[in-house]
């Protein structure tokens, strides 16, 4: 292979596998979240007569996983600034969008890698995904989870210099964007000002996705799901590699 | 090869670079020598595309630089000041990586990339990754670098800082060689006013943005009745030190661009 975008995605990879600390780190989180609010929670839910909480809350910490991971990839482009490598690719007769193409599938296939992992860690604590050969659908939707938010975290880290500045502004998009998802509760009942806001998160539709592959049940359309994403993705690459192109080391 | 006419680069109406002209001919080897905060790294950062120019115009190798960015792109290859590798990557896969961003077809990468590593004596270490290389080391691999996709101009922005004399000299002599063989034009920064004169042909001074003399190391030397590069280099630009005005600089430019990414 001999193009751009692909060398900037195998870097990403290569950089990834490298680094194994940073693949079982950002594993703990999901892990606690799946026993701690799966098995605690789970007795009132059922009771509640909400069924398995378990197989409710999978998806949800998947997409959680994907998010996260997503997001903060963007933090690569802050770490290439200070570590100069980034004026190594700007020097480079490549085409910005090119770049900003190679580093966003990079971060969304690592993501995507982290989100199959914890699917993985689901099944061995007692997920039952309602049908095997809906696991690649799952996948995809990982896939566009994670390119939508590798989008947004690359635009934020194209305006920044620091670091903790990135960190602050992810953490502070991170919680709203999960807790208002839908990934921890249906969103069937709740008050009208919440399930509207919800509808306005492009990860509801993303968990939502990532639900009906893996359990069946979906509170939207799976059509919507794939629309919202997909679009919301376009969007984001075009702000993504124009913030890109405006950068000067 | 390189055309530089009333170039402008302003922070916060500060100029670091105020209304410079120069030529280098091709084939030549250009030394730009000034204090800290003189404008070296600027010229340079406007020079190779990194930075756009307040006003003034630039040519790399007949192309505009703010116009045919890609061509020019094409056209040089850089040593940056600071390191720029990925430490993360082996040798060889920097290598690569750069060789496909400059669209180095894959028979040719494999050749050119061995070719250019024994050169710098780098091929046994091709498969350990950059972090555990020294700095010497990473000095060298990032000249083969520079060198991939073999450009009509080399920038090297202080290409000597901190290494030993050995890697020193083993730079310059490949450098020169380079120059001879390919009649590569070479434009350089340095601290070190015996390299710059042992091998320039033309030396440019500059301080606080301007230049100040331009022409051979005999020419500066005889205008300046000095008997040393460095004392002439003294001479003109005077010997306060200007370290601190330098960092301001930088700092202000820093904080300015944190400031104007999280508003």
């Amino acid at each position: 292979m001999n193009s751009p975008i692909y060398i900037m995605w195998l870097r990403q990879i290569k950089r990834y596998w490298r680094s194994k600390p940073r693949v079982i780190g950002s594993l703990a989180q999901p892990l606690l979240f799946l026993v701690a609010l799966g098995f605690g929670f789970g007795p009132i839910f059922e009771k509640a007569g909400g069924g398995n909480y378990l197989e409710f809350l999978a998806p949800g910490i998947i997409a959680m996983t994907v998010l996260s991971n997503s997001l903060f990839n963007g933090i690569e482009i802050i770490w290439d600034k200070q570590f100069g490598f980034l004026k190594e690719t700007l020097v480079s007769p490549v085409p910005r969008y090119k770049i900003i193409l190679g580093r966003i599938f990079g971060g969304a296939t690592v993501a995507t890698i982290q989100g199959i992992i914890v699917l993985l860690i689901s099944l061995i604590i007692g997920f039952k995904p309602i049908n095997i050969f809906m696991i690649p659908l799952a996948i995809f939707f990982m896939f566009l989870i994670s390119t939508l938010f590798a989008g947004v975290g690359t635009s934020i880290a194209s305006k920044l210099e620091d670091m903790q500045g990135f960190q602050l502004i992810v953490n502070f998009i991170f919680m709203p964007l999960f807790f208002l998802s839908g990934a921890l509760f249906p969103f069937t009942d709740l008050p009208l000002f919440l399930s509207k806001i919800i509808k306005l998160n492009p990860l509801a539709y993303g968990v939502d996705g990532l639900r009906f592959s893996l359990t069946g049940i979906s509170n939207l359309s799976l059509l919507l799901d794939f629309f919202v994403l997909f679009i919301s993705s376009i969007i984001i690459i075009i702000i993504g590699s124009y913030l890109f192109s405006k950068t000067e080391v | 090869m390189i055309e530089v006419k009333d170039l402008v680069k302003k922070f916060d109406n500060i100029s670091a670079v105020d209304h410079i002209s120069f030529n280098v001919e091709k084939g030549e080897i250009f030394a730009f020598l000034g204090p800290n905060g003189a404008g070296k790294t600027t010229t340079i950062k406007m020079l190779t595309t990194l930075l756009t120019p307040t006003s003034g115009e630039i040519k790399i190798n007949g192309f505009l630089a703010n116009d045919k960015k890609d061509e020019v792109r094409h056209s040089f290859g850089i040593v940056f000041q600071d390191e720029s590798l990925d430490e993360d990557l082996t040798a060889y896969e920097n290598m690569e990586f750069h060789a496909v961003l400059y669209g180095i077809k894959k028979g040719l990468r494999k050749k050119r990339i061995e070719e250019l590593l024994k050169l710098v004596e780098l091929w046994e270490r091709k498969d350990d990754l950059v972090k555990h290389f020294s700095g010497g080391m990473k000095r060298r691999l990032e000249i083969a670098r520079g060198l991939v996709h073999h450009p009509k101009v080399l920038f090297l922005d202080e290409p000597t800082l901190g290494l030993d004399p050995q890697t020193r000299n083993f730079l310059w002599e490949y450098i020169k060689k380079l120059n001879k063989q390919e009649g590569m034009t070479v434009f350089l920064t340095t601290h070190y006013m015996e390299e710059a004169d042992k091998i320039s042909d033309r030396i440019a001074i500059i301080d606080k943005g301007k230049i100040v003399m331009i022409g051979t190391s005999k020419e500066i030397k005889e205008k300046t009745n000095s008997d040393l590069l460095e004392k002439a280099f003294l001479k003109l630009t005077g010997k306060p030190i200007r370290e601190e005005f330098a960092n301001n600089l930088d700092h202000m430019r820093l904080r300015r661009r944190i400031f104007r990414g999280r508003r």
